[in-house]
C-alpha cells in the first residue's frame, strides 16, 4: 500500500483529523463534570494503558537500570555494587575483542539485509506474474518462516558439517567442499545465509504486495513510450516501491541486530570470534563470564544503533514520501 | 497485477528457475523428516538419500524418554496462545485509542510504544532477570508470559493496529454512534470484527515471535519440564555432550510439521495478513 500512500500521502491524514472531530461532537450530552468529550479522553487513556505500563515496566524501567548498571561495578557472588563511573565506557576502546566483534556484526547484518532485499525481491518479481502453480511457490518460499529458528537452524547444522548433506551433494558433482562451520568465512556466510532463506519468505510477500501496488497504467505508459523490461523496472517499478524497500531493510537490519538463537546453535560465536556478533557477546559477557556492568555497557552500544537505523529511516522516509502525521 | 509486462520470460523457464531457487526453502525440512525416520546410521550417508528401507519410529520414542518432551511441548503451545489472546486484546485497545481518540499526550505515548517496539530484549534482560529474580519469578513461566504479551512484540502489535484502524473509514462507525454506542461498544461492535486482517496479522507474528523465543528461556528456566521446545531441542545430547542426531531431528520434525500444516492449510490468510499488516 505504500506505493498509494507514496502517490496519495492525504488518505491517511483525513480520516483521523475527521474523527477527532465526530468524536467530539457526538453523543448526548452527559451530567455537569462528565461531558462525552471528557469521558472519551479517560476511555482513551484506559485503551493504552494496558500498553503503556507494559513498556514502563518492561522496556523503559530495565533501560534504566542497565544505564546504573554500566556506571557500576557489580560482583554477582557478594551482590556488592561499587560506582566506577566511566570505566566501562572507557574499556570499550581498550577490549581487543571488540573490533572484531564489531566486524562480525557488520559482516552479518550487512550480509543479511543485502541478500535478503536482493533476494526477496527477486523472488518477488518473478512471482509477481500469473502462470499456473503461483499460488505453490509463494508457499513454498514462505514456508520456513513458520518453521521454528531453532529447528531450521539445527537442520542447517546437520546439513552444513563435514560429513553433512551439502557437501555429500558437492561430492557427487566432484566438488570437495569446506569445513562450513569450523572455517571463518565459511561459517559467516553459513550463518547469513540460515538466517536469509529463512526469513527472506516475509519481505518476498510485502514486496509482492508493494509491487501489486504500481498502478498498471505507468507500466502502460512505459510500453507506449517502447521502454524495455529493464528500463521499466530500474525506472518505474523499483522507485514506487522504494519506500517498501527502505522500510525491510532497516527492519531486516534491526531483525539482524538481534539474531541470538541463529548464532548460538549453529556457530556458538566461532570459529574463534569470527561470527560472534554483539547480541552474542553481550550474552557471553552478561551471563557466561557474569560481567554484568560490561555487558550492560556493551547492550547500550547495541541499543544505540538500533535507535540510530531508527532515526535514518525517518529521516530518508521523511525524504521519499509523505509520512502520516 | 501490476507486474505481468515486466518481464517476458517464458513459463516453463520460470518454473525451472522458480524451482531451483527454492531448494534451499524445502530441501531442508523435506530431509529433516526423512531422516528422523532413519536408523542412525544411515543419517551420514554419502550421496544423501531422502529414502531409507528400514524407516523406525525408535528416535521418536526416544525423545520422550530423554526429556519431559510432551511437557515441554504443551509449554510451549499454551504460552504462545496465551501471549498471542493477550496481545491481541491489549494491543486492539491501545492500536484503537492511539489511531482514533484524540487525548492530551497521544502522540508522546505513543512514542514510547514505538520505543518499545524498537529495544532489542537482548538490551533488557539482564535488568529483566534481576526484577524477576526479586520479584521470586525466575523458574517460572511469567517472564516469557509478560515480556512478549505487554512489551517488545505487543508493541508491534500496536503499531499494525493503529495503522490498519487510521486507513479504516471513520464513517463505518458513525452509525454505531447514532444508535447511542460508547466508546467501548464500537470497538469491541464494530471496529473488531472489520479488522480481523490485522489481527490475523499480529497473531501470527505474535505466536511466532512467543513459539520462538530462545534466549529468555535460556536465561529464566533451569528444570527441563518448564523449557520451551526451542531450549529443548538443543538439549538432546548424550553423556558426553555428543549429539543424539536422530532424536535430535524427530523432535524438531514434531516441532516443525503441525505449524507447517497450519501454514499450508490456511496460507493464504496468513499471506494476506502479512501483506495488511501495515509493515510497507
Amino acid at each position: 500500500m505504500s506505493g498509494t500512500r507514496a502517490a496519495e500521502p492525504a488518505v491517511e491524514r483525513a480520516p483521523a483529523r475527521s474523527t477527532a472531530r465526530t468524536g467530539r461532537a457526538s453523543g448526548p450530552a452527559g451530567p455537569a463534570f462528565w461531558t462525552s468529550r471528557r469521558r472519551d479522553v479517560l476511555t482513551g487513556y484506559l485503551f493504552v494503558l494496558p500498553q503503556l505500563v507494559g513498556v514502563a515496566v518492561f522496556v523503559l524501567l530495565p533501560v534504566g537500570m542497565a544505564i546504573w548498571y554500566s556506571l557500576h561495578d557489580w560482583n554477582v557472588f557478594t551482590g556488592k555494587q561499587t560506582f566506577v563511573g566511566g570505566e566501562h565506557y572507557a574499556a570499550l576502546a581498550d577490549d581487543p575483542q571488540l573490533p572484531k566483534v564489531l566486524l562480525a556484526t557488520l559482516l552479518f547484518s550487512g550480509g543479511v539485509v543485502i541478500v535478503n532485499i536482493s533476494l526477496g525481491l527477486l523472488i518477488a518479481v518473478l512471482l509477481n506474474r500469473k502462470f499456473r502453480g503461483v499460488t505453490v511457490f509463494r508457499t513454498l518460499f514462505f514456508s520456513p518462516v513458520v518453521v521454528s529458528v531453532v529447528a531450521w537452524t539445527l537442520v542447517w547444522g546437520f546439513l552444513l558439517q563435514d560429513n553433512g548433506g551439502i557437501n555429500g551433494l558437492l561430492a557427487t558433482v566432484g566438488i570437495d567442499g569446506p569445513n562450513w562451520l569450523k572455517q571463518g568465512d565459511t561459517a559467516m556466510v553459513s550463518v547469513i545465509l540460515t538466517q536469509v532463506v529463512r526469513s527472506v519468505g516475509i519481505n518476498m510477500v510485502l514486496f509482492l504486495a508493494a509491487l501489486q501496488g504500481v498502478p498498471r497504467e505507468l507500466y502502460e505508459a512505459a510500453r507506449i513510450d517502447g521502454a524495455n523490461s529493464r528500463t521499466v523496472f530500474t525506472r518505474i517499478t523499483l522507485p514506487m516501491i522504494s519506500p517498501t524497500v527502505l522500510l525491510t531493510a532497516i527492519v531486516t537490519i534491526a531483525g539482524a541486530l538481534q539474531s541470538f538463537a541463529q548464532i548460538a546453535v549453529l556457530t556458538g560465536g566461532g570459529p574463534g570470534l569470527s561470527t560472534t556478533v554483539l547480541v552474542y557477546y553481550v550474552f557471553q559477557q552478561a551471563f557466561k563470564f557474569n560481567d554484568i556492568g560490561y555487558g550492560s555497557t556493551l547492550a547500550l552500544m547495541l541499543l544505540s544503533f538500533v535507535m540510530l537505523l531508527t532515526l535514518l529511516q525517518w529521516q530518508l522516509r521523511r525524504k521519499w514520501v509523505f509520512y502520516e502525521d | 497485477m501490476g507486474g505481468v509486462r515486466t518481464g517476458r520470460l517464458r513459463p516453463a523457464l520460470l518454473v525451472i528457475a522458480l524451482g531451483v531457487l527454492a531448494i534451499p526453502f524445502v530441501v531442508p525440512t523435506v530431509w529433516m523428516v526423512a531422516a528422523s525416520v532413519k536408523p542412525l546410521a544411515e543419517i551420514f550417508e554419502a550421496p544423501p538419500s531422502l529414502w531409507t528401507d528400514s524407516p523406525t519410529l525408535s528416535a521418536y520414542r526416544e525423545a520422550f524418554t530423554f526429556q519431559p518432551f510432551a511437557r515441554q511441548y504443551f509449554n510451549s503451545v499454551y504460552i504462545a496462545v496465551l501471549v498471542t489472546l493477550i496481545t491481541l486484546l491489549v494491543s486492539s485497545l491501545a492500536g484503537y485509542a492511539f489511531a482514533r481518540i484524540r487525548f492530551p499526550g497521544a502522540n508522546a505515548l505513543f512514542l514510547v510504544v514505538l520505543t518499545g517496539m524498537l529495544v532489542p530484549s537482548e538490551v533488557t534482560i539482564v535488568p529483566l532477570f534481576q526484577l524477576f529474580k526479586s520479584a521470586g519469578l525466575i523458574n517460572t513461566h511469567w517472564p516469557l508470559i509478560l515480556v512478549t504479551a505487554l512489551a517488545g512484540p505487543c508493541a508491534l502489535a500496536t503499531f499494525i493496529m493503529r495503522q490498519f484502524f487510521i486507513a479504516l473509514p471513520v464513517e463505518l462507525e458513525e452509525a454505531g454512534r447514532l444508535d447511542g454506542l460508547g466508546r467501548p461498544a464500537i470497538w469491541w461492535r464494530i471496529c473488531l470484527p472489520l479488522a480481523r486482517p490485522a489481527l490475523s496479522a499480529v497473531a501470527i507474528l505474535t505466536f511466532l515471535a512467543s513459539w520462538n523465543l530462545y534466549l529468555e528461556p535460556t536465561v529464566y528456566l533451569t528444570s527441563p519440564d518448564l523449557f520451551t521446545l526451542p531450549q529443548a531441542l538443543t538439549r538432546f545430547a548424550d553423556s558426553y555432550g555428543g549429539p543424539m542426531w536422530n532424536t535430535q531431528l524427530a523432535a524438531a520434525t514434531m516441532t516443525v510439521l503441525p505449524m507447517l500444516i497450519v501454514f499450508v492449510l490456511a496460507q493464504r490468510h496468513f499471506i494476506e495478513g502479512l501483506s495488511h499488516s501495515g509493515l510497507k
